[in-house]
């Protein structure tokens, strides 16, 4: 049942065709089900014991499809259902009835299972496979304006850098795997200590950073985040900020009981995160696109949370529960669930205002504070718990989030410096999130692609309820918290705590005037500031060289990589099959040879050999005259006769030595042949071209010799040395017994062999439809050569 | 082309039934004596051959008007489907079955799974061929 849970979006993507053919309305409604299904199987598991189920998939090497639900699982499988049903409803209202949609929900629910497959995989090949679903998905999401280049670069660019990861990740998973002797990840918790002797242990260690890295845009990885703004809204609000990009986070949570064994893993990921967050909330003040600055407050939001996942693993590494910093794992959970509701959110809303206003361009909006007030108080509020705000849940989790640093100061390196870098960005947070409502609802209005007003009821439901939602989380946090937060905790650090009663932190709303509570008073007064003098200062992002930036540095990678391998391939695939023959024989004959030469395998013996008959002598000297003839040919009429003739006598050789399959065969296929050459006979110039036939002459001597050397050499060896009994006298035995048949030969193409023969015909189907294509297309080719002239 | 050749023309329409028979006959033989799917299909395109040359393209098509790239289809079809038979059965993927029956006409004769596969063989054969044969032949 779990399994097949974690299956249904996917299974429910391949109905979709014939609900896009004979279905009504708006493709949205019959996909919307689906989350719902989804979150109220998943809701059914809190407080459960952990469940397991999988089913097999290569069974030799240990690899299966499993689903696995504890604590850690089975919170992000719920926020992935159910944002995934507040996006769906959004689209459903956002996206035109007469765009691909069926495309576009076939994505997104191939995205679900993909992203369900992540969360709730126990092997680590599923995990691994299913993380690339994601990564595919996402490809096809961004890229689902393909008319558009900034789409289809935006597309390319997140696939090369999170399938990079990807594949980072895989080695890691295999070094793993190849340590402990399992696929399983509990089992590899299990011998965790044995992992930390390994020599491999801080390869595999950072293999797996680099994978959780790129996905969830962490610097100097996070350039794709940006870019995948070019993607429908719905698509930013649940891959690229609740759900996917946290992916990364996940595989850092799941994987910290393993490598918590040393200080490394906590600090590079701690390290790592806050540079992220600074480094994002310090660039969303420079963005003019709503929603760039939206992808960079992200990435600015992941860093925290990555931080805190960071300090959560140094308190397992120290295994220190005296501060408060030991919930630095709860506080990352928290902030991720707020995040999820405000995040999305304020997506929807950017995606509302490009909807009704024409453009996202904060430079161009402004004002429409008197056109779209619910819009406006409802982008507000987003903001105001994107920025810590008292009295929404994003101060809640910022709140934890201050105390947690604080208090870990000693066990960071230069933990006062990190502070104080975090309250900075905590700072530019707030100027961001303030920019972000200013700069669109207030100020003056200024000529707008589409005259602006308020967005329809449909639109705005989604984002609401999310926001309501994010105000019940204020009201009863430990509800949330105790429900479902504090049993991920338990999953993430189990040497720390037992059961999810053991996370002793309550969660309010008012703690006092602590010293958290004035560091937040602090980030506002001095956030205001900022906001007022903004114009004045904002300039400054612009001093920066476009030169020296991570895009120019990934685009030159690529075009430095595009132009040497279509270099090197110009070089190697010149389309001319006589040098593509060249390489393939001469490597052939030189791998036969070498294989001959280390085997020690040459030898001849003729014994046993039948006597050679004055046919055969005759047959051969046919057969060698009509290969001269072939080769030395001047008109192609001449040269077709002889290869025909060469093909006869291959069938009077097979005549010769008793194979009537065969010759019967050859003979049919060289009628044909010849038939066919007749046919293209009249396209063909007359004459064979000299002087393409001179050009390197002696290499292709070299080459055909050899083949004809090496082929003889071969079959002589075979047949002078029999290791092994021939496998006739099995098919003698068999044939008629087991097979029903007389003739080996055939028996053997659709019995013995079946499997050769089924791949033959469809080999040769493909290739008959290929020259087909080919022959077509030429022909439209030529037609409209033809037209222009 | 070759209106005028009365000879040729002549032969052919003999001539061809006599392949079409002789690759039918080639084909069945194919499971206790020489032949099978492969020569058979061969046998039959070359037999439709000899009509493209003997009649032209237009022609022949009006006479017999096949689409080979679902006759390609049929055949894999064939193949796999009896490929499959073995799944359905409880068996391995690709065992065959065959027995002996007493048919009228013919008298004791076996029947084989492979025989349905080796169709699929000589429909994708001929298809292909004729597909070839067909697209270049009709580029002119």
């Amino acid at each position: 049942m779990q399994l097949f849970i974690l299956f249904l979006p996917f299974l429910f993507a391949l109905f979709l065709p014939l609900i896009k053919k004979w279905g009504k309305g708006h493709l949205g409604y019959y996909v919307i089900p689906i989350p719902i299904i989804l979150t109220v199987y998943y809701s059914s598991f809190i407080g459960k014991e952990t469940q397991y189920e999988s089913i097999s998939w290569i069974s030799a090497l240990q690899v299966k499809f499993d689903s696995q639900l504890d604590g850690l699982s089975l919170l992000f499988s719920l926020l992935i259902s159910g944002i995934g049903i507040f996006v769906l409803f959004y689209s459903i209202f956002y996206l035109n009835k007469k765009e691909r949609l069926h495309q576009f929900y076939m994505y997104l629910l191939m995205f679900m299972t993909g992203m369900l497959g992540v969360v709730q995989a126990d092997s680590v090949i599923s995990l691994y496979v299913f993380w690339e679903v994601t990564s595919f998905a996402s490809f096809l999401l961004i890229g689902y304006y393909y008319e558009d280049r900034i789409s289809k670069d935006g597309a390319f660019k997140s696939l090369m850098i999170t399938i990079f990861g990807g594949l980072m990740m895989l080695g890691g998973f295999l070094i793993l795997s190849n340590v402990t002797g399992t696929m399983s990840i509990r089992e590899m918790t299990a011998q965790a200590a044995q992992i930390e002797q390994s020599s491999l242990f801080y390869v595999a260690l950072v293999l797996i950073l680099l994978g959780a890295f790129t996905k969830s845009a962490q610097v100097p990885f996070y350039i794709w985040l940006p870019d995948a703004m070019a993607a429908p809204t719905p698509v930013s609000a649940y891959l690229h900020s609740a759900t996917m990009v946290k992916a990364g986070i996940y595989v850092v949570a799941r994987f910290t009981p393993i490598f918590a064994a040393t200080a490394v893993w906590g600090n590079v990921i701690a390290i790592v995160g806050v540079v992220t967050l600074c480094w994002g909330s310090f660039f969303a003040v420079k963005q003019k696109d709503l929603k760039g600055i939206l992808a960079f407050s992200t990435v600015s939001q992941l860093g925290m949370i990555m931080s805190m996942l960071g300090v959560a693993a140094l308190v397992s590494y120290t295994n220190d529960t005296s501060t408060f910093y030991q919930f630095a794992a709860f506080a990352a959970l928290f902030h991720l669930v707020n995040h999820a509701t405000f995040k999305g959110a304020l997506f929807m809303m950017a995606g509302i205002i490009d909807h009704e206003t024409g453009t996202r361009d904060i430079r161009k909006l402004g004002g429409l504070l008197s056109v779209m007030p619910v819009s406006f108080t409802v982008t507000m509020l987003g903001t105001l718990s994107m920025a810590g705000v008292p009295p929404f849940n994003g101060f809640l989790s910022k709140e934890l989030f201050f105390m947690t640093m604080w208090q870990s100061k000693e066990a960071l390196p230069l933990g006062t410096l990190v502070f104080a870098a975090i309250w900075l960005a905590s700072i530019f947070t707030f100027m961001y999130s303030l920019y972000f409502v200013c700069g669109t609802f207030l100020g003056k209005r200024h000529t707008l692609p589409k005259r602006p007003h308020e967005a329809p009821i449909g639109l705005l439901v989604a984002p609401i309820v999310l926001l309501i939602i994010g105000l019940i989380i204020v009201f009863r946090p430990n509800v949330v918290a105790d429900l479902l937060i504090k049993r991920a905790v338990v999953s993430i650090q189990p040497t720390l705590f037992e059961s999810a009663s053991d996370v002793g932190v309550h969660v309010s709303l008012w703690h006092g005037f602590s010293a958290e509570f004035l560091w937040t008073l602090g980030v506002i007064v001095l956030g205001i500031l900022g906001v007022l003098t903004l114009k004045k200062w904002q300039p400054m992002y612009e001093k920066w060289p476009e030169k020296w930036t991570l895009n120019t540095l990934f685009n030159q990678v690529i075009s430095i990589g595009d132009a040497s391998f279509t270099k090197w391939s110009r070089h190697v695939m010149t389309g001319k099959s006589r040098q593509y023959f060249t390489f393939m024989l001469g490597m052939v004959s030189m791998l036969l040879l070498f294989v001959l030469w280390k085997k020690g395998a040459f030898a001849f013996s003729w014994e046993g050999a039948s006597t050679i008959h004055i046919i055969d002598g005759l047959l051969v000297v046919t057969l060698v005259a009509g290969t001269i003839i072939v080769l030395k040919a001047t008109t192609r009429m001449t040269a077709i006769i002889a290869l025909g003739v060469v093909g006869y006598c291959v069938a009077l050789f097979f005549v010769r030595f008793q194979a009537p399959d065969l010759a019967l065969t050859q003979l049919v296929i060289e009628t044909v042949s010849v038939a066919l050459f007749l046919l293209v006979f009249r396209n063909l110039p007359k004459k064979i071209k000299e002087e393409q036939k001179q050009k390197g002459k002696w290499l292709r001597l070299l080459v055909s010799a050899s083949v004809g050397l090496t082929v003889m050499l071969f079959a002589m060896a075979a047949y002078s040395q029999k290791l092994l009994p021939t496998i006739s006298s099995y098919y003698k035995e068999t044939v008629l017994k087991e097979a029903g048949g007389g003739n080996i030969v055939n028996v053997i193409l659709v019995d013995y062999r079946g499997f050769d023969t089924l791949f033959e015909i469809t080999v040769l189907a493909i290739a008959g439809l290929a020259i087909l294509g080919l022959l077509r297309s030429k022909k439209r080719k030529g037609d409209a050569r033809d037209e222009s002239k | 082309m070759n209106q005028n050749n009365v000879i040729l023309n002549t032969l052919t329409y003999v001539v061809f039934f006599m392949i079409f028979l002789f690759s039918i006959h080639i084909f069945l033989a194919g499971h206790f004596a020489p032949g099978g799917g492969f020569v058979g299909g061969l046998l039959m395109a070359s037999g439709l051959l000899l009509l493209y040359v003997t009649f032209d393209l237009e022609t022949v098509r009006k006479m017999l008007p096949i689409n080979y790239s679902i006759l390609v289809a049929i055949g894999l079809l064939f193949a796999l489907g009896t490929a499959s038979i073995g799944l359905v059965a409880g068996d391995a993927f690709f065992t065959h079955y065959f027995n002996h029956f007493q048919l009228p006409l013919l008298g004791d004769s076996e029947l084989h799974t492979a025989m349905l596969f080796d169709t699929g063989v000589y429909l994708v054969v001929v298809g292909v061929t004729m597909m070839i044969i067909e697209s270049i032949g009709g580029d002119q």
